[in-house]
């Protein structure tokens, strides 16, 4: 089980943002999951897509990993910052634009 | 298996005793609900810790018998 944890906390750590969602960026298997990359897209953030359907390890590991029970789960340098509706609420406000921003992520104005 | 929307605003009473919660059956099939919950619990804590205790209070139903409830939280 920890071997789960180290790969997902390797991803996590190497990855300026990554999803975990069901399916991929190009291919959502869910309707939470697609909403995020559509978010994600509409910013033009780069980022990374882990489909938790391949394994059930993973699936289960991510969401012992942040102590978290649903997908699609971000995180941002190394840090959990929401599922889905969290997302789309700082997505709405614009807090997402900003915190991706700030971490040099994309431009601050495009 | 569906789950009835007073089961889920007793739980979650249960561990934020003066929250005031808001839930809205969005399906019609009681499996897709969405939730505003107001609770001074929450104050001073991130988002994701709000997030965290009402999955807490739901004692792991988040994500098997309740398949979906979409959360807004914050303080009052």
């Amino acid at each position: 089980m920890s071997e789960v944890r180290d790969w997902i906390d390797n991803v996590v750590k190497t990855n300026d943002v990554v999803l975990f969602m069901k399916g991929t960026p190009e291919q959502p298997q869910c309707g939470f999951s697609g909403r995020v990359t559509q978010m994600l897209d509409y910013l033009q953030v780069p980022y990374s897509g882990v489909n938790v359907l391949e394994s059930d390890m993973l699936r289960q590991g991510i969401k012992d990993y942040s102590d978290w029970p649903t997908v699609p789960q971000l995180y941002v340098k190394g840090e959990f910052v929401g599922g889905c509706d969290i997302i789309t609420e700082m997505f709405q406000s614009g807090e997402l634009k900003t915190t991706i921003a700030e971490k040099g992520l994309i431009a601050e104005e495009a | 298996m569906p789950m009835q929307a007073h089961v889920i605003e007793d739980l979650i009473k249960e561990a934020l005793p003066d929250a005031v919660i808001e839930i809205r059956d969005l399906a019609g099939d009681g499996d897709h609900y969405a939730a505003n919950i107001t609770s001074s619990a929450f104050e001073g804590k991130s988002r994701v810790q709000q997030h965290q205790m009402v999955y807490k209070a739901l004692k792991g139903k988040m994500g098997g018998e309740l398949h979906a409830l979409a959360l807004q939280t914050s303080a009052p």
